[in-house]
């Protein structure tokens, strides 16, 4: 096997043809895409150099902006909630649940591997107000308040796409997080309760710290799924009220293909990736000062 | 430079080099860009919309009788496409040079109006020559102001008259008189939100019947030239003028004309609470003929549905007599596929299919009709009549703005009348989309 990996005509036959898949598929895209920020035009009427024009345009485009602000507060709550229930959960299946947790597990996971839309299409009639009332604003009414138009608010509409997307996610989370809590060795959690650690205090001061490495991946994991939100928001949302609940991605998309302004809708998608590569780091870099110090 | 920086280039030559061959790939497999190389296809392919069967209906009709020679020269083939991708799709297939012979256009005369300028599709005036006298004066009025051409690119296959439905049954049952100005149309309103009747059916998940309001007011009020100033950058939709004409749209529905939960109905919800007798107006335009004589959708009967012009402005410029029109989703040909054959169908298709489209669906077209079916319903029979009328036209709210500006009127039409944004918020948010 070491002769083989250390022929080099051995490794170009090897990696060669899954290159050059990777590059034609993944990389040239992306540098064409990077090409067309510096061009205004459509594929119709053909393209004209811009300059750093589409990057002005972003910088003073309140949309984008709009866009963005919506992009970081919807992955921060989302991580957030995403995180912390998916946690509580773990520590449900790991301490009160132990080997019985199999059937909650499974029923927490349930929405992981349903479609998006399907489950979007769920939550549109759940929150319901015209022309059907939908449970929600039923159980509301039979409190005597009246039918709340979910979708036709920028906060409710907010808040329902975030309660949808944590209900989506939060079992695929709880199973990221048991397997983080079942490596934790039961003599480190018998001799703290022997010490006289339990409940939130054997959670803060032994199970958090020796879990922090998975919980840090599973915040790694959530930003950067939850800054590239499209699906869930396309079919619950599409984005409105008006752009009330249009993220970055979902404004690219409208902007290069519904506008066919692809110069402009690259340089969002550029302006995405950068954020994904500044959130990235700026995780990474917490992480590796946490560990060193603990 | 070290042996090590030399490895490492030497390394990098042959990954440049895939990615550079990877891109030229690419690039012999995309388009010059040029405007076509007037190669007529063997077929006459047509790539319809799903949202649109009436076409292709008629197609095949004319393709066994009235164009059975053009069908014997160039057979013809339908393929269809949803109709809420087409517009990428058409932009895709245009870039590369591979738009059908025959295709459904644009919905967005922005788009539109690239394919003109970039040659893309067949200029009809041209291709029909004498046989142009076919299109309507009306519906060739229409195209024109539409895409800002001198001669039609497209066919009207449809040509509709848009204004309010009411029914006739609630306005009798509650006395009230068809409102002849927008104020009345307030009062009307007013009256029978009292009565526990919701007065308007829209639709507020699409907006463009909210905006058609805005329009229709804009017309009433500053003249048939309101909306091409804003286009010329003479006005502002942002000026005192428009302002008011949003913010009357916007009283409206601060007075509960449109019912709860606006922006949650959407255009089937907008059809049905109408057509079950729910909601005593609808403004719409005449393709709705369709659904008024399907008796499963329509549970009032047809005979129970009036029609009323867009109501006038006290002391405007515009005149109710001007009634919005537009030539729903037309079709168009390819420049890249166009020869002797193709020209052929264009004129047999343009000398046919008015009488073909009246007769099989009561669909009225922008084309001259011949022979008018016994058979129509009274409400047919009203448009073909008015249409048949019309020497001219108005456009729509979004008829001229760009792709952009469009989708954040329609988008925001639902905030302007459930009170999330006032008149003078909405115009301001329309006019900065560029």
């Amino acid at each position: 096997m070491k002769s083989v990996l250390g022929d080099k005509r051995a490794i170009v036959i090897l990696v060669g043809p899954a290159l050059l898949v990777y590059s034609l598929v993944i990389l040239v895209p992306i540098f064409w895409s990077l090409g067309y920020t510096f061009f205004n035009g459509s594929i119709v009427t053909g393209f004209t150099f811009a300059g750093f024009d589409n990057f002005v345009k972003f910088a003073l485009d309140p949309a984008a902006w709009k866009a963005f602000g919506f992009t970081i507060k919807y992955a921060v709550v989302l991580t957030v909630g995403q995180v912390v229930l998916g946690y509580l959960f773990a520590l449900l299946y790991q301490f009160w649940l132990r080997k019985g947790s199999a059937t909650i597990r499974t029923l927490v996971f349930f929405p992981v591997v349903l479609p998006t839309v399907a489950v979007a299409l769920l939550f549109q009639k759940f929150f319901e107000s015209a022309p059907q009332t939908g449970p929600v604003n039923g159980l509301l009414n039979a409190f005597g308040i009246a039918s709340v138009d979910w979708f036709g608010h920028a906060d409710s509409a907010f808040w329902v796409i975030v309660i949808m997307d944590i209900w989506r996610s939060m079992g695929f989370y709880a199973v990221l997080l048991y397997a983080g809590l079942v490596d934790i060795p039961d003599d480190i959690i018998e001799s703290a309760r022997i010490d006289g650690a339990s409940g939130w205090r054997l959670v803060r001061s032994i199970v958090i710290p020796l879990s922090l490495p998975v919980l840090l991946s599973s915040v790694i994991f959530s930003i950067n799924g939850t800054i590239k939100v499209f699906d869930s928001v396309l079919a619950l949302t599409n984005g409105g009220p008006g752009n009330a609940t249009t993220p970055l991605t979902l404004y690219m998309y409208q902007t290069a293909f519904t506008y066919g302004d692809y110069g402009y809708g690259s340089t969002i998608a550029f302006m995405l990736t950068l954020l994904c590569l500044v959130v990235t780091i700026f995780i990474f870099r917490s992480t590796r000062r946490d560990l060193t110090k603990g | 430079m070290t042996t090590a920086a030399k490895r490492r280039s030497r390394r990098l030559i042959p990954t440049l080099a895939l990615i550079g061959v990877g891109a030229l790939a690419l690039s012999a497999c995309s388009s010059g860009g040029g405007s076509g190389s007037q190669k007529e296809s063997a077929e006459f392919a047509y790539l319809s919309s799903d949202t649109n069967t009436q076409i292709s209906t008629v197609l095949k009709i004319v393709s066994k009788n009235q164009c059975a020679a053009e069908q014997k020269a160039q057979p013809l083939k339908i393929s269809t496409t949803p109709g809420t991708t087409v517009d990428q799709k058409l932009q895709l297939l245009a870039g590369q040079n591979a738009l059908p012979t025959m295709s459904t256009a644009s919905g967005t005369p922005d788009l539109m109006k690239q394919f003109i300028k970039a040659n893309k599709i067949v200029d009809v005036t041209k291709a029909l020559g004498s046989d142009s006298g076919s299109i309507l004066p009306a519906a060739m009025s229409t195209i024109k102001q539409l895409y800002g051409t001198d001669d039609a690119y497209v066919f009207p296959t449809e040509f509709n008259i848009e204004g309010i439905w009411y029914n006739k049954k609630i306005f009798q049952a509650n006395n009230i008189e068809i409102p002849k100005t927008w104020d009345e149309l307030v009062d009307v309103s007013k009256k029978l939100n009292a009565a526990g009747v919701q007065p308007i059916s829209t639709d507020g998940k699409d907006g463009w019947p909210i905006t058609r309001l805005i329009s229709g007011y804009l017309y009433r009020d500053l003249g048939t030239d309101a909306m091409q100033k804003v286009a010329d950058g003479s006005a502002k939709l942002t000026d005192d003028e428009y302002v008011k004409a949003a913010d009357a749209v916007a009283k409206l529905g601060a007075d509960g004309a449109f019912g709860s939960s606006v922006g949650s109905i959407d255009y089937n919800g907008m059809f049905n609470t109408f057509l079950t007798g729910k909601a005593a107006m609808m403004y719409n335009g005449s393709w709705s003929l369709t659904n008024f004589a399907d008796p499963k959708q329509d549970q009032i009967g047809q005979e129970n549905i009036g029609f009323m012009p867009f109501p006038a402005v006290t002391g405007g410029k515009g005149s109710i007599d001007d009634i919005p029109s537009n030539i729903g989703i037309p079709v168009m040909f390819s420049q890249s596929k166009y020869g002797p054959k193709t020209q052929a169908w264009i004129k047999c298709i343009a000398n046919n299919y008015g009488d073909l489209a009246l007769a099989n669906g009561g669909v009225v077209s922008g084309f001259k009709v011949t022979k008018v079916p016994d058979n129509l319903s009274d409400l047919t029979k009203l448009v073909q009549q008015k249409v048949s009328d019309t020497k001219s036209s108005v456009l729509w709210f979004e008829a001229l703005f760009s792709a952009k500006r469009t989708q954040v009127s329609q988008s925001n039409a639902a905030g302007l009348v459930s009170g999330s944004l006032s008149g003078e918020q909405f115009m301001k948010l329309v006019q900065d989309a560029q």
